[in-house]
């Protein structure tokens, strides 16, 4: 073998083992029936799914939403930050659907696209996304209060019988909810993040209500928190009246040198309005030493400790926090003072059952348009026909990997790019082909026709290449959602084609010409 | 060694004067066309309004489900039956695109047919609000421009003057009357029909490349031959592989068109139209159009040519 097809071959086997690599995880992912995925722990489901490649709306069925931020209401100095404070809102939102992989996007000067995957009741999503944002102050219970009612709550729910599943955790049998919790500190409940959906089960327990004290409420904490290197969130009791609303704040930003101790640490400084000024001395007065809870549309975002009463109506808050902590509590806070209305100006909804038609529709289309493309090839090439052939599925092998690999979204009309890069990826082998049968009547050696058969026509098919990636490029600028899909796909099964149709097959025939002399070539 | 279309000699390019008038005549049917009717029809995706797909458990004529929706305040609907496998499934096309015009839909038929159920996960939706309909039309007009002017400048760069305006006049050729096709047959212009015009944009060059380099080949060898007749014996040349990479593109598009459900309907329909023209185009508008240049700068240059 020359040295130069060594490096083919070893090009050509490099390249497949990493698309091979990188479609692994889809493999797995999509050959998982959904109850082996339950059973999957929660952190490698996450992983093979962000690995697999992603299904577009189209196809998996969910939801797309264009919201704009409307400030026509709002002053200049206001309209500044609506769309953070309302993306913030949105995000605050989004988990209530309980879709796998919510996206939330600013896209240009004020507009937010909303992708909910898999969602199926698209009026509650259009009510809940449209809503005006609710920003209040409430109480959080004291731990003496807070832990009788857990307790009440757990007596309540193991003599329903609740604890009844867990027949060899004991522990869950007679504290069913408070099993539960990961840690008990204060005033809130730590509760692993694969648990959460359990714990809302339960404490949507029919007559559970009863329990709870009319001015309490369990209310979760709005994101992901860390604790002892677990994920998860917390669980508040709060008094359900709100001390005072979102109305009473003037500004709120994120800042340093909040604490003398700790000039470095970042925190929030937040100002009242002159009424609010009031009320806040008030609160403040009545509940040093209590945690006042800050909740967004019935989430909590902070939960920070009264030290002193604060009449100036200028108050710090100040903890563990992060400078991207700092600047979301801020945004929270400012969204709740100034909502920034937001209105749905596209919507796309895709019915599941359509989406997996559509799955099923293009892959036939693709089988058969491939079998066609197939049994042409062998019938008129022969032999270099199925040498073009595997060169065709090692191109759709690259185009799937590299999907797969750069995270990017397989839709309906990727799926046609695919069947048609099909179609095109032969065109390449044709070109070549015809030149060589020409070279061959014209009463060249096999050698000598393949390689001018592969010369001459490289000029020509890099130019076919070009145009049609010109193109492709162009979709890409404009493309939204699956039109992108579309030009992702052409693209890369272009690119892919220069390696495996021109490449490939020339390393397939220098071997198979090896160093002999060959009469004859079935072309 | 199963040959088609190899050793040919057909007298191509006496014919062009026909071919000419046919395709003029498919041009200028698609211009009429659209100057009296305003433009191509557009989807939502540029017109605005709300697109549903829904699919119930029983059959109602739409004339009824008309009735029901003017009921619901929802006048002006366009309606039409889809062929359903089980039940019945209907296209609604709606103009306006504020508020929740699905969710109006479904109460008015809800309320019209008490028996009638909805099935949430066969259900489809679009609704586009104007000003995004416009955007998304501009972002489309510009993607043309953009894609076509990139292939210009490359078709410029790389021909000279008389194979280029063959090339262009070919490429406009193919996508304009596929866009006419379209519109022949009552299809809507979709986010997914432009995306199938600019692919055929792209690859209407492929062919015309192939016959170009061949001509261009063929010239230097047979300087004293007569125009016609290195454009004949270059086009005859690779008429097989002409024709035979348009085949394999035109039979998975065709597979689309068959198979790939109705939501791919106008997009493989756009491709299979725009790749039998673009391959017809290749010889009969890129090459005969740069013959007709060539003769006539030859002409220009005192040179007796034809």
């Amino acid at each position: 073998m020359p040295r130069g097809d060594q490096w083919k071959l070893l090009s050509v086997i490099l390249a497949t083992a990493l698309s091979f690599w990188y479609l692994w995880p889809s493999y797995r992912y999509y050959s998982l029936t959904p109850d082996q995925r339950n059973r999957l722990p929660h952190a490698e489901l996450t992983d093979l799914r962000r690995k697999a490649i992603h299904l577009g709306l189209d196809l998996q069925g969910g939801m797309h939403l264009l919201l704009e931020v409307d400030k026509s209401k709002l002053s200049v100095a206001e309209a500044k930050d609506a769309v953070d404070r309302a993306m913030e809102v949105l995000r605050n939102r989004v988990d209530q659907f309980g879709v796998a992989e919510p996206l939330i996007q600013r896209e240009g000067e004020n507009r937010i696209v909303v992708q909910l995957p898999g969602l199926t009741d698209r009026t509650r999503a259009r009510e809940l996304l449209g809503k005006t944002a609710q920003l209040e102050f409430k109480l959080v219970r004291t731990p003496e209060e807070a832990k009788s009612l857990f307790q009440r709550l757990d007596n309540y729910l193991a003599a329903r019988g609740a604890g009844a599943a867990a027949k060899l955790d004991t522990a869950l049998q007679h504290q069913p909810l408070t099993g539960h919790f990961m840690d008990f500190g204060g005033s809130s409940a730590f509760v692993r993040l694969e648990d959460t959906t359990t714990v809302g089960r339960l404490l949507a327990t029919s007559g559970l209500d009863s329990i709870i004290p009319g001015d309490s409420q369990l209310l979760w904490s709005n994101q992901d928190q860390n604790f002892q290197g677990v994920t998860g969130r917390s669980l508040y009791v709060l008094k359900r009246t709100p001390e005072m609303t979102g109305g009473s704040i003037a500004t709120a930003e994120a800042r340093v040198g909040l604490e003398s101790t700790n000039p470095g640490a970042w925190g929030v400084s937040m100002t009242m309005t002159p009424k609010g000024r009031a009320d806040f001395g008030r609160v403040t007065g009545n509940n040093v030493g209590r945690q006042l809870a800050i909740v967004l549309d019935d989430k909590v975002s902070s939960a920070p400790v009264i030290r002193e009463r604060i009449p100036s109506g200028d108050a710090s808050i100040t903890g563990s926090f992060g400078i991207d902590e700092a600047k979301d509590l801020a945004i929270v806070l400012r969204a709740g003072a100034l909502p920034a209305p937001v209105r749905i100006i596209e919507e796309r909804s895709v019915g599941p059952s359509l989406g997996s038609d559509s799955i099923h529709k293009g892959l036939m289309a693709g089988a058969i348009g491939s079998a066609l493309v197939v049994v042409f090839m062998l019938g008129y090439y022969v032999l270099s026909g199925g040498v073009a052939i595997v060169a065709l599925v090692l191109n759709l092998v690259y185009v799937v990997a590299t999907l797969a690999g750069f995270g990017a979204t397989l839709t309906l009309p990727g799926i046609a790019g695919l069947v048609l890069t099909v179609g095109m990826a032969v065109d390449t082998n044709v070109l070549i082909f015809e030149r060589i049968r020409e070279e061959l009547r014209n009463h060249k050696s096999v050698r000598q026709s393949v390689n001018l058969g592969y010369d001459r026509a490289f000029r020509t098919i890099l130019d076919a290449h070009l145009t049609t990636l010109i193109s492709a490029l162009f979709l890409f600028q404009f493309g939204t959602g699956p039109i992108k899909g579309f030009a992702v796909t052409l693209s890369v099964g272009l690119i892919a084609n220069m390696f495996t149709a021109v490449l490939f097959t020339r390393m397939i025939f220098d071997f198979m010409l090896g160093r002999g002399k060959v009469e004859r070539l079935s072309i | 060694m199963l040959q088609l279309l190899v050793g040919t000699d057909f007298p191509l390019m006496k014919y062009r004067r026909f071919t000419y008038i046919f395709s003029g005549t498919l041009v200028l049917a698609t211009a009429v066309w659209l100057l009296i009717h305003g433009g191509p029809k557009l989807s939502v995706d540029f017109s605005g309004g709300t697109l549903m797909r829904i699919h119930i458990n029983q059959t109602v004529a739409p004339d009824q489900l008309r009735k029901a929706l003017d009921a619901g305040g929802l006048t002006g609907a366009e309606l039409q039956q889809l062929a359903g496998t089980t039940g019945s499934e209907y296209l609604i096309r709606l103009k306006g695109g504020e508020g929740d015009v699905a969710a109006s839909v479904q109460n008015a038929i809800s309320k019209a047919f008490p028996g009638v159920t909805i099935d949430t996960a066969r259900t489809q939706i679009e609704t586009v609000g104007p000003r995004v309909g416009k955007e998304l039309g501009q972002k489309a007009i510009w993607a043309i421009l953009g894609s076509l002017a990139g292939i210009l400048i490359y078709v410029g760069l790389r021909y000279e003057f008389k194979y280029a305006v063959g090339a262009v006049v070919a490429l406009f050729h193919d996508v304009f009357i596929t866009l006419g096709v379209l519109c022949f047959l009552n299809r809507e212009v979709s986010l997914t029909v432009v995306a199938a015009l600019l692919t055929i944009a792209g690859y209407s060059v492929n062919d015309t490349i192939v016959v170009f380099d061949r001509i261009r080949e063929r010239n230097k060898a047979l300087r004293k031959e007569r125009h016609s007749r290195v454009m004949d014996i270059a086009v005859n040349e690779t008429l097989s592989r002409t024709v035979i990479t348009a085949f394999t593109v035109f039979l998975t598009a065709l597979a689309l068109l068959i198979w790939g459900g109705e939501v791919l309907r106008d997009f493989s329909l756009a491709m299979v139209v725009g790749v039998a023209f673009g391959t017809y185009s290749s010889i009969y508008v890129a090459s005969a159009l740069a013959l007709d240049t060539w003769i006539s700068l030859d002409r220009r240059k005192g040179i007796k040519a034809e």
